[in-house]
């Protein structure tokens, strides 16, 4: 299988890259890690006339810390979002679930800001930027904006970048003082995507609870914030009966399309689990 | 049509190829520079059997235009012996009967040598996880993960041999 023509740009700055978004116009894509793009041209799911690879422009790799702000360029692949000092101490979370993300390899190709810039429901970064409420800065051709993770994801694959927009880095604070953390993915085999899966971050204060992100991947046409669940468990001293309603109101916001992992009960079903045991397991790392 | 002049330091050997821009590196291995050991198998980036080292890190081929490795240092499975001397990887293979069929082989060295670079010591949970973007339809993977421990084992000693 062999990707249809087109014309190859490799930029070396933003303001390039941008600059041949806006002259190319919509026959134009942007090649990140390129792990879901060119597979879907070589099924004639998408077939652009131009490809900006954006793979050699250095101010999009890497994290940095600004004042309180985790900086994560959007080329960040994932392997170095597991490899990440400062991730690691402060949004323990993604480095974690990175290592759910595809297989190593992929993972050396895969980035951050594509798995999210894609707008697919089934990747895993989406509902991990919910939970960790980050900041999507996007550089256009009137200059840089920033939309929050809970205005970004529109719809499958629909987001808030317009054609010539390219998302540029994704900003995080640190987790709360001790607070504990969880991405259950269930997945048929290395490499699949989730058939339910469920980020968590919580923070205990006095022994109840005074932070809490329940986040869905691939239960709907985008990633979703159980809100309702989280109003369950916050402000409470967490036992097993209100996990088991946390996680019922989680299941209720499901909405997971048919496929070959299941129906969309079966799926719903799995949710639940997996806010289950996501809270659980969050609960036990809290600190 | 979309070509390019790409340069690239192949297997040590620098090279300057026009290439069509939706040419992926591994039809440019196999057809343009007649290197058929990185293998075609799902072309879905989920085998591995196309797996090669593009600066040091295991890459699918079939997932990567072959224009993106302009300025790039590419390994495939034929720059892994020294001048007919096995690697250690390729000879743990070799004596632990680490394949079968032999179609997942190259890229299981290639990912292999790069996870053992990474990590020259792994535990055997290590092994599996290093090697879980490979796909094996024979062995059952025993003796690939015993071949990976044994090169473990060869390169360790060859570096404490050299120091």
């Amino acid at each position: 299988m062999i990707p249809p023509s087109f014309e190859y740009h490799r930029p070396s700055s933003v303001e390039e890259a941008v600059g041949l978004l806006s002259s190319l116009g919509s026959e134009a894509k942007i090649l990140a890690g390129g792990h879901s793009l060119l597979p879907m041209m070589k099924l004639r799911f998408a077939e652009p006339e131009h490809l900006v690879d954006i793979n050699r422009i250095p101010e999009l790799k890497g994290v940095r810390v600004v004042g309180d702000n985790i900086i994560i360029g959007a080329m960040t692949s994932e392997n170095a979002v597991i490899a990440d000092p400062v991730l690691n101490e402060k949004v323990p979370l993604l480095p974690e679930a990175a290592k759910l993300i595809a297989d190593p390899q992929v993972r050396n190709r895969g980035t951050i800001g594509g798995d999210i810039a894609h707008g697919d429901p089934a990747n895993d970064h989406p509902a991990l930027a919910l939970a960790c409420d980050a900041i999507m800065t996007i550089a256009g051709p009137n200059g840089t904006r920033q939309v929050p993770a809970s205005e970004f994801f529109l719809g499958t694959y629909w987001t808030a970048l317009e054609e010539t927009d390219i998302l540029t880095e994704i900003t995080v604070k640190a987790f709360p003082q001790g607070a504990g953390y969880a991405y259950k993915k269930l997945k048929r085999k290395t490499g699949d995507w989730a058939t339910a899966a469920c980020a968590v971050v919580v923070a205990l204060s006095g022994g109840s609870v005074s932070h809490i992100r329940i986040t869905l991947t691939n239960l709907g046409p985008t990633a979703l914030r159980a809100h309702d669940a989280e109003s369950v468990l916050m402000g409470q001293s967490v036992n097993d009966d209100l996990i088991r309603q946390a996680a019922a109101k989680a299941m209720e916001i499901c909405d997971p399309a048919e496929d070959l992992r299941g129906d969309a009960e079966y799926k719903t079903a799995m949710a639940g689990q997996m806010v289950q045991r996501a809270i659980n397991e969050a609960l036990a790392k809290v600190s | 049509m979309a070509k390019q002049i790409v340069k690239m330091n192949l297997n040590g050997q620098e090279i300057e190829q026009l290439v069509d821009s939706r040419t992926l590196l591994v039809h440019f291995l196999r057809e343009q520079m007649n290197l058929t050991g990185a293998h075609i198998g799902c072309e879905t980036s989920h085998c591995g059997a196309c797996t090669v080292d593009i600066d040091g890190e295991s890459v699918k081929a079939c997932t990567h235009l072959a224009v993106q490795c302009d300025g790039c240092e590419v390994k495939t499975v034929e720059g892994l012996a020294d001048g007919g001397i096995l690697h250690a990887v390729q000879e743990a293979f070799y004596e632990e009967h680490g394949l079968q069929c032999g179609y997942c082989t190259p890229g299981m060295l290639m990912t292999s040598y790069r996870f053992l670079q990474n990590n020259p010591n792994p535990t055997e949970d290590e092994i599996r996880v290093g090697l879980s973007g490979n796909l094996c339809r024979c062995t059952g993977y025993q003796n690939i993960v015993k071949a990976v421990k044994s090169a473990a084992v060869k390169l360790q000693q060859k570096e404490s041999a050299t120091a």
